[in-house]
């Protein structure tokens, strides 16, 4: 080991909830931090996230809850495809990361004593999710937010805003291969550089603009994640990909109406009576078709995003039972108190009405499912650490010992590439085939301060000082780069729409049929044409021509760029969930309707291969030893979807 | 399909305030924009429409216009511009209430009181900058466990979080008389300060730990370009998209600042 470097620096790349928690642990620790965000770090997709964040707290515990249950919870959601260290590790953080938060001041929704409230989520029977009105993920960011501008007041965090990620710069080969800085580009005066650090952390979120229109940011192409991809970092379980059952479908996005609603009390209905289009008001209550409750008597409005969302598809889709014959149901609140509703869930009731132009006050929303969220990611690996269980967190565990994540290896949520490391949405590591609702922002916010203590200690001791990096390997990095963006600047033509070649006509193309192929149903013939289709877009990518040619603010550039990429990991999403000849959690397949845990209880990792550049696959057990493999059904009284309570009369 | 759409479609004029670059002339052009009845589309999806097919009016070929956006459902602030001479995020202004009927047009600019990058994109680093000048952060010791914050009442909580909701968009330093564009960033600390960082200070002092940090605050609310410039125009308040109460945070910090100002007076402190 050598010496202590006292002067350490490290990239993180992306300002959402991951990227800041990464950057005040560091800064924290004495370590020099470089952020760079396409955007301002405070316009991050974090502040889209909604519904809350969950922790175990006192009262959870009195009432037979723990830290062991949100654990159980979370891998059972995700239908035991997490490896589960890491899952035990983050649950029983949880609530210490509730406690920093709020030093930080983040207005927390209170109970009349001045406790935080808790609300109850999609995945549990116990209120264990904390929240701040319905935009949580918009004040746990500003608060990390203003924490980093403290830092970077002191000089210790320099932001790199409108910036794009090009490239992890490396160095070695194989088992030695090192990450040692990244190219990155001014979306402003396009200029090029290269920025050397110690350690990278990735921390570029989730790549819903793959499927077209999401309840994602438009800046969530996926992109960083994809080159990282193509530069040899590994790319597990991509085929997870979750669809949130209750969004509001719009021209330009789908925008999300948060399982907060549904957690408030909020019934997905539909008319019982096939085609009848009466005012929701004056549907009486037994001819509504509450088709969660029915179907899942115990969880009701609650069971997991990927169930909820079947059965909104197949109640439009098979049964033709959506709401005015289109593909849309009910979320009702309107029976709601209006000033609970405005307490607990104003923020998006208040989007609700300007996107949809109805108070869901009054009436009932309608909504469907829409992309939302990446469980697969850059895969990550960690340093399993065993110890004593503990009476009060694992309560009722049945054993003696338990296996968590040990608190700063250098190794935690490192990628294949030493030095490289995977935060966040972008990291594959804790949600398994489906993420519970709630869990997102614990999981970002837990990597940064768990994960980040790891690349504080690899920096300081582990990681080769970067001045002993030759200088030609960053200038020959810059170099390749200069290289992509002048063929692409070489192709522009004013005024340029030939569909053929137009990057956002071939975008809206791969997201249609990505979206059709690869979402809430998957079947092995409809995803081989999807495959053809891709590989022809891919072709038509290799003439595409911008309408920009210009070196100045060019976002024609960044964006044809990303869709370059956005279209080879698309292919590693596609081709993952051909392979996976299953269902599990979010993955269903009615080709293979169970979950086969003989062939698949693994981890999909896909290894770009650079000379066909197309994914090579293999296939890791999933580490266990917590909890033993069950079938996840939450419950349901019936695998037949429900027929209308009265025959169809249009 | 088709047939029933036909009857659903209409052509939209969206004219548009551009510029190549900062130190360059401004111009506009008009595009032409099918826009569908009833299908949500808003001032994103015909700037995105215009990106895939930048064609003006009058046939010439250009350049895609630039702007920025981020969650398109008005949470983050970064679509912020002026439409129809009126300041507010771009994605929550909808085509069927803004442009209802065949040939309609809807006039787009960058926001005035900020420096243009490229036609619809300005640069908005003084409003953050702004953030460090009132240390818009609570300073708490360290990372590790210490147990929870503060405890605070139901009404409390409310309160700060109608503050909290601030996106930093600007459209309340946009809408102001007293703010003005400002391009040298060392007269930026003299310089009104705007409506959103005093609401921020009011925010923060009134976090129990937060208030640790209270008389810097105050001080810099006292001094030039501090919370006595704001001219009382109410702008502000009647622009902020999220209806932060801005013009009482404005006469709570004034209050706070006068008496900080008398003890200041009176302790030399």
């Amino acid at each position: 080991m050598a010496a202590e470097n006292k002067n350490a620096r490290v990239i993180v790349v992306g300002g959402g909830l991951a990227g800041l928690a990464a950057c005040v642990r560091l800064a924290e620790q004495g370590v020099s931090v470089d952020c760079f965000s396409i955007v301002p770090v405070k316009r991050s997709h974090s502040v889209c996230a909604q519904g809350g964040i969950n922790a175990t707290n006192e009262i959870a515990r009195q009432q037979g809850f723990s830290e062991w249950m949100h654990m159980d919870e979370t891998l059972f959601g995700g239908d035991f495809l997490a490896d589960q260290p890491p899952v035990y590790e983050m649950t029983h953080w949880a609530p210490r990361i509730i406690d920093l938060l709020d030093r930080m001041g983040v207005p927390f929704n209170r109970t009349p004593e001045g406790q935080r409230d808790l609300r109850l989520f999609g995945g549990s029977l116990f209120k264990r999710t904390h929240f701040s009105g319905a935009t949580t993920g918009q004040q746990l960011m500003y608060a990390l937010d203003e924490q980093v501008r403290r830092y970077e007041a002191e000089g210790k965090v320099a932001k790199y805003e409108s910036w794009e990620f090009l490239w992890p710069i490396t160095r070695g080969e194989g088992a030695e291969r090192r990450c040692v800085g990244i190219v990155a580009q001014d979306l402003r005066t396009m200029q090029i550089r290269a920025f050397p650090a110690e350690a990278v952390i990735m921390a570029t979120g989730g790549c819903g603009l793959i499927f077209g229109k999401s309840t994602n940011s438009v800046m969530c192409t996926g992109g960083a994640a994809a080159r990282c991809y193509q530069a040899g970092a590994w790319y597990a379980n991509g085929e997870m990909i979750q669809v949130h059952p209750t969004a509001i479908p719009g021209a330009d996005k789908c925008r999300l109406m948060s399982e907060s609603a549904r957690g408030e009390g909020g019934r997905v209905w539909v008319p019982a009576k096939k085609g009848d289009t009466r005012d929701p008001r004056q549907i009486p209550e037994n001819e509504r078709y509450y088709l969660l409750e029915e179907r899942y008597p115990k969880y009701g409005n609650l069971v997991p995003r990927d169930i909820a969302s079947r059965e909104i598809f197949s109640v439009c889709v098979d049964d033709h039972m959506g709401v005015d014959g289109r593909n849309q149901v009910y979320l009702d609140l309107s029976f709601k108190d209006r000033d609970e509703l405005d307490r607990k869930l104003g923020g998006i009731l208040e989007i609700y009405e300007k996107f949809a132009g109805e108070d869901p006050h009054d009436v009932p929303m309608k909504i469907f499912p829409a992309v939302h969220y990446t469980m697969g990611g850059l895969w990550t690996t960690f340093t399993p650490q065993e110890r004593p269980a503990d009476p009060r967190q694992d309560l009722n565990c049945g054993r003696d010992t338990v296996t968590g994540m040990k608190f700063g290896a250098a190794n935690t949520m490192m990628t294949n590439i030493t030095g490289l490391y995977a935060f966040g949405e972008c990291n594959f590591a804790y949600h398994g085939a489906t993420r519970l609702g709630a869990n997102a922002l614990l999981s970002c916010i837990f990597d940064g301060l768990f994960s980040g203590q790891g690349v504080v200690n690899y920096v300081r001791t582990e990681a080769e000082p970067v001045e002993n990096v030759h200088q030609s390997l960053y200038d020959e990095a810059v170099q390749q780069e200069h290289f992509k963006t002048q063929r692409l600047i070489e192709t522009a033509e004013a005024g340029h729409n030939d569909p053929a070649t137009n990057p956002y006509q071939i975008a809206l193309e791969m997201g249609d049929e990505m979206t059709a192929a690869c979402t809430v149903v998957k079947t092995g013939p409809r995803m081989e044409q999807a495959m053809t289709r891709l590989r022809e877009l891919q072709d038509r990518y290799q003439n595409v021509r911008l309408a920009d040619g210009g070196m100045w603010t060019n976002q024609n550039l960044s964006f044809t760029r990303a869709l370059g990429d956005m279209l080879i990991l698309a292919e590693a999403i596609l081709q993952g969930s051909i392979n996976r000849e299953e269902s599990r959690g979010s993955h269903y397949r009615p080709d293979f309707p169970d979950r086969d845990d003989q062939r698949f209880h693994k981890t999909t990792i896909a290894k770009f291969n650079a000379k066909t550049g197309r994914p090579d696959f293999d296939y890791r057990d999933v580490v266990t030893g917590l909890v033993k493999l069950r079938p996840r059904d939450y419950g349901k009284t019936s695998s037949e979807p429900k027929k209308s309570k009265e025959p169809a009369t249009v | 399909m088709t047939t029933a759409t036909d009857t659903r479609t209409r052509t939209i004029k969206i004219k548009i305030k551009r510029c190549d670059g900062p130190g360059k002339p401004a111009y506009w052009q008009t595009f032409s924009v099918p826009v569908k009845r009833g299908e949500g589309a808003n001032v994103i999806s015909c700037l995105q429409y215009i990106a895939a097919n930048p064609i003006t009016d009058g046939g010439v070929a250009t350049t895609p216009v630039a702007w920025k956006s981020g969650c398109l459902e008005e949470v983050c602030g970064a679509c912020t511009m002026v439409i129809n001479g009126k300041v507010r995020q771009s994605c929550s202004c909808l085509m069927d209430s803004a442009c209802p009927n065949e040939g309609d047009t809807l006039t787009l600019e960058p926001m005035r009181k900020f420096p243009v990058i490229r036609d619809l994109f300005v640069d908005r680093t003084r409003l953050f900058e702004s953030l460090k000048r009132v240390k818009a952060w609570v300073p708490i010791d360290n990372l590790w466990e210490q147990g929870a914050g503060p405890k605070e009442t139901p009404d409390e909580q409310q309160t700060r979080y109608k503050l909290s909701e601030c996106m930093s968009c600007g459209c309340c330093m946009d809408a102001c008389p007293q703010f003005h564009q400002i391009a040298d960033s060392a007269k930026w600390q003299t310089a009104f300060i705007g409506a959103a960082p005093i609401s921020q200070v009011r925010y923060f002092n009134l976090h129990k730990t937060g208030a640790t940090l209270k008389a810097d605050r105050l001080s810099e609310m006292a001094s030039q370009g501090g919370v006595s410039d704001c001219g009382n125009a109410q702008n502000c308040v009647k622009h902020c998209p999220k209806s932060i109460p801005l013009t009482e945070s404005i006469a709570a910090v004034g209050r706070a600042t006068t008496i900080h100002a008398i003890k200041q007076f009176f302790t030399g402190k």
